[in-house]
């Protein structure tokens, strides 16, 4: 599995950046995260309100701090 | 009722005289502390709540459809009901140009929507009253549309420093189901979230304001900001300008201002001028357009948010 964080610096990217590290730990499941900082990229997804939070090449959740438990249940449900 | 309760405390329990100065000002501290940070509770709470039923995502697809002008005024009314935050600028603005929405319509958005964040709203519908409100949001908007019809007419796309891929076919907007309860929680921890990063201006603002309500004379501010200094406008708005996370602290400065003989029409420009530009969005903004573009689009809002200020000092 392959999450990426898309976010140009913000403090809520960095924010769901460390969340995610948090939630992949808990969960106990094997993922690589990955912080999409450059602007093309992001803009590629689609995504304008950051941050935006991308498992396996689709976007999940955009503009929005997931809490840990959220990030989870997207894995989870992934 | 609020005002008695704010007398008794002072009054009687701090037994300090009426018409004292620090009196008053110490009564006018703890009234308008309370009142603004109650309201602003309120109003922040349900416009967070109302904007999580609008994405910026459906807006791009709705305005990609719509021409020149009508693209202004939807693009600076969608500017009203969406969330902006000044670090998602940037890929709003490439994703809007992407979606072949011209630059022109784009600016409108780009004007109106830090213009009408939810804690200026907030603060001006507290301490002003929705007329006032009223009128703010209206020139706003009036600025936002007519910018962003001047900016489009210049034909500034190469100003663009990042190249732009348009979306090929057809732009569809994801709709993401979200759950009653899920949209309070998230509108309630928002509503947290600013607070907690706004309280310290409003108590400072208000404080500066209490000194001044209490401290300095009316004459003098008549003089510097009044219908007698006819500069009071321009001046207004370039101070204004740079300014920008404090707007919660500086629309209690105005409250006091205005009450004491500042033109409407200058408070209103100083306003627009702190929330519509900051120096903070310059620098990000600089990273994918040029300098010229960046002065002509903080010019074109600085002359129009002057324009506004006088027309509503002749108006009133």
């Amino acid at each position: 599995m392959k999450i990426e964080i898309l976010g140009t610096g913000c403090s809520k990217c960095k924010a769901l950046e460390e969340a995610t590290k948090q939630a992949v730990a808990q969960s106990g499941t094997f993922a690589q995260i990955e912080k999409v900082e450059d602007i093309q990229k992001i803009m590629e997804y689609g995504v304008m309100s950051t941050p935006g939070f991308v498992i396996d090449g689709k976007v999940l959740s955009t503009g929005k701090l997931l809490s840990i438990n959220e990030i989870k249940d997207l894995i989870h449900a992934h | 009722m609020w005002q008695e309760s704010v007398n008794t405390i002072v009054y009687q329990w701090f037994g300090l005289s009426r018409g004292d100065k620090l009196a008053d000002a110490l009564n006018f501290f703890i009234y308008d502390t309370v009142k603004i940070l109650l309201l602003l509770t309120t109003i922040i709470f349900a416009i967070t709540l109302l904007r999580s039923y609008f994405s910026t995502e459906k807006v791009r697809v709705y305005l990609s459809k719509k021409h020149e002008f009508t693209g202004n005024v939807l693009a600076a009314l969608f500017g009203i009901i969406t969330p902006f935050c000044s670090c998602s600028a940037i890929p709003l603005f490439l994703g809007f140009l992407q979606a072949r929405i011209p630059l022109g319509v784009t600016f409108s958005y780009l004007i109106s929507a830090p213009l009408n964040n939810e804690i200026a709203i907030a603060m001006l519908l507290s301490m002003f009253g929705w007329k006032v409100a009223a009128l703010y949001i209206g020139f706003g908007l009036l600025v936002a549309i007519v910018g962003g019809i001047v900016i489009g007419r210049l034909g500034l796309e190469k100003e663009i420093l990042i190249e732009v891929k348009p979306l090929v076919g057809e732009i569809i907007a994801d709709e993401q189901k979200i759950a009653f309860s899920v949209r309070l929680k998230d509108a309630k921890e928002y509503t947290q979230e600013i607070l907690t990063k706004t309280w310290i201006y409003v108590l400072a603002g208000v404080g500066v304001g209490a000194f001044i309500h209490g401290y300095v004379p009316t004459e003098f501010i008549v003089r510097v900001a009044g219908a007698d200094n006819i500069f009071a406008v321009p001046i207004a708005t370039l101070l204004g300008v740079p300014m920008y996370s404090n707007a919660a602290g500086v629309m209690p400065l105005i409250e006091v201002l205005t009450s004491k003989g500042m033109l409407m029409g200058t408070a209103l420009s100083f306003m627009m001028a702190i929330t519509a530009l900051s120096l903070p969005e310059a620098m990000i903004l600089k990273r994918i357009m040029s300098l010229k573009l960046i002065g002509i689009f903080f010019g074109t809002v600085t002359l129009g948010i002057i324009g506004v200020g006088y027309l509503f000092n002749a108006l009133l």
